[in-house]
């Protein structure tokens, strides 16, 4: 595989080759008592690339990508990580493959501080194996400074920021360890117009960066500025993906409202034909 | 990025100008408003029950016997907040003891005398040893149904009560077992069952020693990584009122004197001439309170200082965020529960050498005290909030109401009533701060 440089990448932003998938989700199916929340659904990701994933609630979303986070298991199919295949029994196993989460929910443990949130589960300690607070709370202000400069409320439980500062935790918490797959469902959903924008040059900084996202999101707005391409589910199924600059608002919003793929999209198993 | 994303956040300079100075004293000094409110009802109760006893309460000699019976539920009730903090309950902790104490009491005065020898100076530390490995092991089991097969902590613990209750009958077929050997009982109390004057000084100096350092060493870490630091008055406050507290104890324990009687058998079994105004031996610390001691701060260190202790607390704030970060939230929850298990064997081998027996009734309605201990000490209900030291006061609040009745010649009955009283008001005052600071 190639290391692409910020040029190639502009040079060539869609249609990227097979060779720099970083994830492959090949009929990946889950059902909850008969129901089929996600039925043999099937997304790549490459390098570098933002991939907004799009669709009406309940159209298995969040669902498809926790089971790439690891929080749900899939029942069928296969998932490949950089072109191996990736065996994602639990969180701990997608984190080990680089790839972390941003909740919609956040998953932030409330009575707990900022800091404490950010290493959850991976806590730093010291020689004698106790909790290294004091360098968890260094790197902590190392990338909240990054992310939120003017935020010192790192004494406190996250339960007493505000809605924008503990997004940021869940951000932070995402970056802090290197990831090379980023999950984004609904990131700005919390906050105001001023930081979805800080939230759009984050992601953006990140791709810059190589690393590779998925993108959930209501905002189709956001979704063109930000996404390479769109993918769209309705009913648990992929209706298909196209390439962002190849497509109108109107034929997207075609595809999450009739399932109708237009012509410069790959249809999935979930497209009709009209 | 986000320059603005820092929403409803005041530089800090801001803030503290409009603060009063109790205000800005507290911040400073991060001392916890609600442990400081619990210690003022405690020294309430305290003088309350000195006025209406005639000035029998607050002597060396109760404050002695208070710290000694408190001494086995508060050892329980560390391991009750971890319990509560996630969301769990433990109904059995009673019976457990029951169990473990006849076990123990049948291991030393049956099986240690045929193995060891007959009062074999080891006997209690194998006796112990026992008690823990079986505690851990009753603990294992509760903690194994709770968190692996799914069943609720309260019905898993409802049944351990009846079980171990019954267990305990079924060892010796409902006879107590007496009497117990000289070195376990040791850890009951009594004048031999204490350290003396020599030795509490010396417990009393590394406990001042020991404060002191935390708060250097936290001070020297965070200079090192220039973080913002308590004021240098704030750091000093709270070494002066520590090792005050601290050497205040260990001074009211120093000067409850052995009785005469024992003072003379100690004298003659030594040779020692008696003058006529006898000697004056203090108690010091009656040992099964050092265990206690020991007990809290070593569960204080797992609770704040290690990751099992940070998982217990994320996995009781937000349940769904610990799995999600990784956390074996399940083993995790099964380790609680074997240390709630030795914390039982523990305070178990307490009440077992205190009364010189095991009994069949032993324990019967601890895991009520304890949780009314942990829960009075700020342990919450929801989950995700509680301190170990909190829920150790707790146990001493509730052990002085107690005591402070039998003072006073209460009827038994009444005295359930106003300790039933007392719980609930506590936690509905509890409540009411709770809602006003958030």
């Amino acid at each position: 595989m190639q290391t692409d440089t910020a040029a190639q990448k502009e040079q060539t932003p869609v249609g990227m080759q097979s060779t720099d998938k970083v994830v492959e989700m090949s009929d990946v199916s889950i059902s909850f008592g008969g129901i089929h929340a996600v039925d043999h659904a099937s997304l790549d990701l490459h390098k570098g690339e933002v991939v907004a994933l799009l669709g009406h609630n309940g159209a298995g979303k969040s669902t498809f990508i926790k089971i790439l986070s690891g929080a749900y298991k899939s029942e069928g199919g296969t998932i490949r990580i950089r072109g191996e295949e990736a065996l994602i029994n639990n969180p701990r196993d997608a984190k080990a493959y680089g790839i972390e989460t941003i909740y919609q929910t956040l998953a932030l443990a409330d009575n707990v501080d900022t800091a404490a949130n950010l290493y959850l589960g991976r806590e730093l300690r010291t020689a004698w194996g106790t909790l290294d607070d004091v360098a968890m709370e260094a790197r902590a202000r190392e990338v909240m400074g990054r992310l939120n400069p003017r935020f010192e409320r790192f004494k406190e439980p996250v339960k007493a920021l505000s809605g924008g500062q503990r997004q940021s935790v869940a951000i932070a918490r995402a970056i802090l360890f290197d990831a090379q797959i980023l999950i984004m469902d609904e990131p700005t959903a919390a906050l105001g117009p001023q930081e979805t924008a800080q939230v759009g040059d984050l992601i953006k900084q990140l791709k810059q960066d190589g690393i590779s996202i998925f993108l959930i999101s209501h905002d189709i707005e956001d979704v063109f500025e930000l996404a390479d391409r769109v993918a769209v589910m309705k009913n648990g199924q992929m209706v298909g993906d196209a390439p962002t600059h190849l497509v109108s608002k109107d034929e997207v919003l075609g595809m999450i409202i009739l399932g109708k793929c237009p012509p410069a999209a790959t249809p999935g198993p979930g497209a009709i034909d009209l | 990025m986000p320059e603005s994303a820092s929403v409803g956040n005041a530089p800090d300079g801001a803030r503290q100008s409009s603060e009063s100075a109790v205000t800005r004293f507290f911040r400073a000094t991060e001392i916890d408003t609600r442990m400081l409110g619990m210690l003022g009802a405690l020294l309430l109760i305290w003088l309350t029950f000195h006025f209406f006893s005639d000035g029998r309460f607050l002597t060396p000699r109760n404050l002695w016997n208070l710290s000694v019976q408190t001494s086995s539920v508060a050892i329980m009730s560390t391991g009750m907040v971890l319990i509560i903090v996630t969301r769990h309950i433990d109904l059995s902790v009673g019976s457990i003891l029951g169990f473990v104490a006849m076990i123990m009491g049948v291991t030393q005065t049956q099986l240690l005398p045929d193995l060891l020898g007959y009062s074999h100076p080891m006997t209690w530390v194998a006796t112990l040893a026992v008690g823990i490995v079986l505690g851990a092991l009753i603990g294992g089991l509760h903690g194994y149904i709770i968190a692996y097969l799914g069943v609720p902590a309260f019905i898993v613990t409802l049944g351990g009560l009846l079980v171990w209750r019954g267990a305990a009958w079924w060892v010796t077929s409902g006879q107590t077992v007496a009497p117990m050997n000289s070195t376990f009982r040791l850890m009951g109390g009594g004048p031999y069952g204490s350290i003396g004057s020599f030795w509490s000084w010396v417990v009393a100096g590394i406990g001042c020693l020991g404060l002191t350092l935390m708060i250097l060493v936290g001070r020297r870490n965070r200079t090192r990584f220039n973080f913002p630091q308590r004021p240098v008055w704030a750091e000093l406050t709270l070494i002066g009122v520590g090792c005050s507290a601290i050497l205040g104890a260990v001074a009211v324990f120093n000067s409850y004197p052995w009785p005469k009687g024992i003072v003379r058998r100690w004298a003659a079994a030594n040779n020692v001439e008696v003058p006529d105004g006898g000697i004056f031996i203090a108690h010091g610390i009656a040992i099964p309170v050092l265990m206690a001691i020991c007990v809290g701060v070593v569960m204080t260190f797992i609770a704040t200082r290690t990751r099992f202790g940070r998982y217990v607390f994320a996995m009781g704030g937000n349940p769904e965020a610990a799995e999600l970060a990784g956390i074996n939230t399940r083993w995790v929850t099964m380790k609680i529960f074997i240390l709630m298990g030795i914390l039982c064997a523990i305070a178990g081998a307490i009440s077992t050498a205190r009364l010189n027996a095991s009994t069949n009734a032993q324990g019967t309605l601890d895991e009520l005290l304890v949780i009314a201990a942990a829960v009075i000490g700020g342990t919450s209900l929801g989950g995700g909030v509680g301190t170990i030291v909190g829920a150790m006061i707790g146990a001493v609040v509730m052990q002085s109401l107690q005591s402070g009745m039998v003072l006073l010649g209460v009827d038994a009955p009444f005295q359930n009533v106003v300790v039933g009283v007392v719980l609930v008001f506590a936690v509905w005052l509890d409540s009411l701060y709770r809602r006003h600071q958030s």
